[in-house]
C-alpha cells in the first residue's frame, strides 16, 4: 500500500476526455455533417452558406435543442419524458392564443407559458417520485392529456405571434439565437456544480447507492421532470416564434427528436452519463441532417427514410470511433 | 439526570446490541431471533458458514434491511433503521458486500458525495474536490488510487480500498464491514486490519464478518458464531476446530438419505486442466451414477466451473468430454446438445420464465422434440407435464398455474423436472436447495440420488457443508479456482469438508 506501487497518474485533460468521449464524438459528427453540408450547398450555389444560412439553422434547431436539454436531464436519471412533444403542443397554442403585441403581455405569457410547463413537469415528476410509477407510463399518459388540453387551447392551427416577440426569440435577421444557446450551455455547466446536479448523476448511476448516501432521489426525480417540462414549454415558444403563429399538433414530433438529439449528444439511457452540451450538439447535427437533404435534392417524401438512415451510419461510425478511443486509452 | 451522567451511561452501555432479531426472505428465515452485542474497543468478528445469517445482521445493523422482530440498540438508544442515513446519524457506517459506489463518477464525487468544498457562487469546486480526496487517501495511506479516475476504471480491489476508505473518513464510532477482505490483496487486507486496530485502539467499535480463520483470529478481540440464522455463542478466544464445530453443529433436524454405492465405470462428464478467467487447471471425473459434491469457501471458482462446463462462461484451455469424446462447448445449446443440464441457484434470472405456466415452463427445453411441424400436441404436453409434476411432487394446483406463484422450493422442482424431461446424460447442480424449506429440501435429496440412480452423472455444488458430505461419494474442494482437495464417503462428515476448505485457506 505504499509509494511503490503508485502508478504515473493521468493528467486532468486526459481524464476530461476519458470521460467526455461521448461530447467529443458528437461535436465529430456535427463538424462533419457541418462540412458535408456546406460541399453540397457549394455544389449546388456556387458560394458557401453565409449569415441567412446559419441563422435559419440556428432558429430552426431551437424548439428541439431547447426540449432535449430537457429530455437530457431527464435521461440521466435513467427515466424518460415522453411528454415533451404534449408539453410543446401545448404551450406553443397558449402562446399564439393570448399573446398580445406589447411588452408586458409578452412577458407575462412567456413567464405564464414556461409556469405551464413546468407544471406539467412537475405533474410527471410527482406520479414518478412520489408514486414510483414507471416514468414511460406516467410521461405516455400525461403524453395524450397534454395533447388533448392542446387541442382544447387551440382546436385549428391558428392565433398569432406578434412578429417583435419572434425578432426577440429567434431573430431572422441575425443568429441572435445562438445567445440562447450559449446561456442554456452556461446554466447547465452551473447546474452540473451543485447538489442537485451531482444527485442527477448519481441516481442515474445507482439509485439504491445514491440514496444510501444521503442523496435525496424523490426530490431529486421531481426537480428533474419539472426543469424538463420548462424546457419544453421554451421549446414550444420558439417554436411558435418561429411559425409565427401557433399549432397544437406541431410538437408531438418532438417527443421522439428529442431523445434522438439526446443519445446523438452521448447521453446514456441508462443514466448518468453524458453531458447537456453533447444534447444541444445532437439537436443541430438533426437539424443539419435535414438541411443536408434539402439541398442534395431528396424528395420529401423520402425525407425521413434518409433521416433515419443518416442516423443510423452516425450512430453506428460513432460507436465505433468511441469503441476505439476507449481501447487506445486501455 | 444530567447530561453528564447521560454520558457516562452511554459510554458504558454497548455500542451495538442486537436482540432477538428475525429476518425472513419469502418464508426461508435468515435470521432467526439471533443476538450478539459488541462494546466500544473493541474489534469483533461474525462467523458462520454461509447462510449463517451473518450479511443478514450487517444489513440490518447498517439500515440496508428492516428486521421483521427483535430490537436493536445503538450506544443504549433503542433504534428504528429504516435507511443506511438513519444508522450514519448514530456515527455508524457500513461497508457493505455489494459496493455502494457510483460506477461512472469520479473516485473523489463517490468519497465526497454530499460532502462537496464549495467555491465561488456556491457552486462545487472540482478542483478542491479532488484535493480533499487525495488528502483524505493520502492520511489514511493510500497513493496509488487517483481521485480522478471513474470508478468503471478502475480494479475491484481498488473499489473496496474507496469503499472502506469512505467510511473510515467518516470519521465513524461505529464501523461495519461485511466481508471486506474479500476482493483485496494480502497487503491491502494489512492496510486495512491496520486501521480496524486503530479504531479500537481509539475506543471506536469495528465488526466484521469473514471467511478466512487466519484474519479473523489475527484482528479480532471477540468473536460471535452464527448458525443457520441463529447466534451459538460469543467467545474472546476459541481455536478453530472448536469453532467450526459450532458452526457446522449437529442439526437435528438435518435428514440426509444416503446414496447407493455406484459401480465403477468410466467417467460420462470429464474435464482436463480446464482453465478460464478464474478456473486453474480443473480436472475431474464424474461416472454413470456417481454424485461428486462440489465445496469450498464462497466465491473460489464454483460457480465459473459450472457455468463453463454449461458453455455460459469461457474457458481459455482445457478439455470437456462427455461420455468419452471431446466436446466443444461455446454456448448453452451445444451444452445441451451434449447432454448436460444445469440447475441453478438463482431461478429467477437463470431458468425459469416465472409469469409463465408450470406446463409451459416445463416442456420449454423438449420444445422442437415434441412438436408436430411447429404445432403442439396439446395432449402429449399435458401427458408429459402431468407425470414429471406428479413424479417429483411439485405442489401445484394445476399445471397452467404460472410458476411465480410456486413455493421457491417447488420452483426448483419445476427446473430439475423441465431438464429430466429432456433427457440428459450429466445433471450439474449448482446450490438447488438454496432458500428452501426443511421438508422440500428432503424430496430434492431424494431427487438427487433419484437422478444418480438412473445412471446419470450428478455435479453438485452446495453452500451447505453438510449436504456435501451426505449426498455425494466423493467432494472435490475449491480454492482460487482449483481443486485442492479431495473427500471420499463413506465417513465424510461436515466438519471434514469445512476443515478442508479452511485449512487449505490457512496454508496459502
Amino acid at each position: 500500500m505504499s509509494a511503490d506501487r503508485s502508478q504515473p497518474r493521468a493528467s486532468r485533460s486526459a481524464h476530461w476526455i476519458g470521460r467526455n468521449i461521448g461530447l467529443l464524438l458528437v461535436f465529430a459528427i456535427l463538424a462533419s455533417s457541418v462540412a458535408l453540408y456546406c460541399a453540397i450547398y457549394f455544389a449546388e450555389q456556387k458560394t458557401l452558406p453565409g449569415n441567412f444560412e446559419l441563422t435559419s439553422t440556428v432558429n430552426n434547431t431551437m424548439p428541439l435543442a431547447m426540449s432535449a436539454l430537457g429530455q437530457a436531464i431527464v435521461i440521466l436519471t435513467r427515466g424518460i419524458d415522453l411528454s415533451v412533444g404534449g408539453i410543446m403542443d401545448f404551450t406553443n397554442a397558449l402562446a399564439a392564443v393570448h399573446m398580445k403585441a406589447d411588452p408586458v403581455s409578452m412577458i407575462v405569457w412567456t413567464v405564464l407559458v414556461l409556469g405551464a410547463g413546468a407544471l406539467g413537469g412537475l405533474l410527471n415528476g410527482l406520479l414518478v417520485g412520489y408514486g414510483r410509477l414507471q416514468p414511460i407510463l406516467v410521461t405516455l399518459a400525461t403524453l395524450s392529456i397534454f395533447q388533448g388540453v392542446a387541442l382544447r387551447v387551440l382546436p385549428e392551427p391558428g392565433g398569432a405571434i406578434p412578429p417583435g416577440y419572434t425578432a426577440a426569440l429567434v431573430n431572422t435577421d441575425q443568429p441572435y439565437a445562438l445567445l440562447y444557446v450559449l446561456g442554456a450551455a452556461l446554466l447547465w455547466t452551473a447546474l452540473r456544480r451543485t447538489r442537485i446536479g451531482v444527485a442527477l448523476y448519481a441516481i442515474g448511476n445507482d439509485e439504491q447507492s445514491a440514496r444510501a448516501h444521503g442523496v435525496d432521489v424523490v426530490r431529486t426525480k421531481v426537480i428533474a421532470y419539472t426543469l424538463s417540462g420548462m424546457l419544453a414549454a421554451a421549446g414550444g415558444l420558439c417554436l411558435a416564434a418561429n411559425a409565427t403563429a401557433g399549432d397544437a399538433t406541431s410538437g408531438s414530433g418532438f417527443t421522439l427528436t428529442s431523445i434522438v438529439a439526446v443519445v446523438l449528444g452521448g447521453v446514456s439511457l441508462f443514466g448518468g452519463r453524458g453531458n447537456m452540451i453533447g444534447a444541444l450538439a445532437g439537436a443541430f447535427v438533426t437539424t443539419m441532417i435535414v438541411n443536408i437533404l434539402f439541398f442534395a435534392h431528396i424528395d420529401p417524401l423520402y425525407q425521413s427514410f434518409y433521416e433515419g438512415l443518416f442516423l443510423i451510419v452516425a450512430v453506428v461510425l460513432g460507436a465505433a470511433l468511441g469503441g476505439l478511443l476507449k481501447r487506445g486509452r486501455a | 439526570m444530567s447530561d453528564n451522567a447521560q454520558h457516562i451511561a452511554d459510554a458504558q452501555a454497548p455500542a451495538v446490541e442486537a436482540l432477538r432479531i428475525s429476518k425472513s426472505f419469502g418464508g426461508v428465515h435468515a435470521l432467526e431471533q439471533a443476538s450478539f452485542s459488541a462494546g466500544f474497543g473493541e474489534v469483533h468478528a461474525l462467523v458462520g458458514e454461509n447462510g449463517a445469517g451473518k450479511s443478514t445482521m450487517i444489513k440490518i445493523l447498517g439500515g440496508r434491511l428492516r428486521a421483521d422482530a427483535g430490537e436493536l440498540r445503538i450506544k443504549g438508544t433503542t433504534a428504528t433503521l429504516r435507511s443506511p442515513l438513519e444508522a450514519h446519524a448514530f456515527g455508524l457506517r457500513t461497508v457493505f458486500q455489494e459496493l455502494t459506489l457510483l460506477p461512472g463518477m469520479s473516485v473523489s464525487e463517490n468519497l465526497l458525495l454530499n460532502h462537496e468544498p464549495r467555491g465561488g457562487l456556491g457552486l462545487i469546486d472540482r478542483r478542491a474536490t479532488d484535493r480533499k480526496a487525495d488528502a483524505l487517501l493520502a492520511e489514511l495511506g493510500i497513493h496509488h488510487i487517483d481521485p480522478r479516475a471513474l470508478i468503471e476504471d478502475i480494479s475491484l480491489a481498488a473499489r473496496q480500498v474507496v469503499e472502506i476508505v469512505r467510511a473510515i473518513s467518516q470519521d465513524p464510532d461505529i464501523l461495519l464491514l461485511d466481508e471486506p477482505t474479500s476482493s483485496l490483496v494480502e497487503r491491502e487486507a494489512q492496510w486495512l486490519f491496520g486501521h480496524m486496530r486503530r479504531l479500537r485502539d481509539a475506543g471506536k467499535c469495528v465488526i466484521f464478518t469473514s471467511h478466512r480463520w487466519a484474519e479473523i483470529i489475527g484482528v479480532c478481540t471477540r468473536i460471535s458464531i452464527f448458525r443457520n440464522g441463529r447466534d451459538v455463542g460469543s467467545f474472546d478466544s476459541i481455536d478453530e476446530d472448536e469453532a467450526i464445530t459450532l458452526m457446522t453443529g449437529r442439526r437435528i433436524d438435518a435428514y440426509f438419505p444416503t446414496p447407493a454405492a455406484h459401480t465403477p465405470a468410466a467417467p460420462q462428464l470429464e474435464t482436463r486442466a480446464l482453465t478460464g478467467r478464474v478456473l486453474r487447471d480443473v480436472s475431474l471425473t464424474v461416472a454413470p451414477g456417481e454424485i461428486v459434491g462440489v465445496g469450498g469457501l464462497a466465491g473460489q471458482g464454483h460457480r465459473e466451473l459450472f457455468f463453463t462446463l454449461f458453455g455460459a462462461d469461457k474457458a481459455t484451455s482445457g478439455e470437456i468430454l462427455i461420455g468419452g469424446a471431446t466436446k466443444t462447448i461455446h454456448n448453452p445449446r451445444d451444452a445441451i446438445r451434449a447432454g448436460m443440464a444445469l440447475v441453478p441457484e438463482d431461478r429467477k434470472s437463470e431458468g425459469l420464465l416465472l409469469p409463465m405456466a408450470v406446463r409451459d415452463n416445463l416442456t420449454l427445453a423438449i420444445l422442437p422434440r415434441i412438436a408436430h411441424l411447429g404445432v403442439l400436441p396439446l395432449g402429449l404436453e399435458r401427458q408429459l407435464t402431468s407425470r414429471i409434476v406428479d413424479a417429483l411432487k411439485v405442489r401445484t394446483p394445476d399445471v397452467r398455474n404460472a410458476v411465480g406463484n410456486l413455493s421457491g422450493g417447488n420452483q426448483q422442482k419445476v427446473l430439475i423436472g423441465r431438464w429430466l424431461l429432456a433427457e440428459p446424460s450429466v445433471f450439474l447442480l449448482y446450490d438447488v436447495t438454496r432458500g428452501v424449506d426443511v421438508a422440500t429440501k428432503r424430496e430434492i435429496y431424494d431427487l438427487i440420488l433419484r437422478l444418480a440412480a438412473e445412471n446419470r452423472a450428478v455435479l453438485f455444488y452446495s453452500s451447505d457443508a453438510e449436504e456435501l458430505a451426505h449426498l455425494s461419494h466423493r467432494v472435490l474442494v475449491m480454492r482460487e479456482g482449483a481443486i485442492v482437495a479431495q473427500l471420499h464417503n463413506p465417513g465424510l462428515n461436515a466438519e471434514d469438508v469445512v476443515s478442508a476448505a479452511m485449512k487449505v485457506a490457512l496454508v496459502s
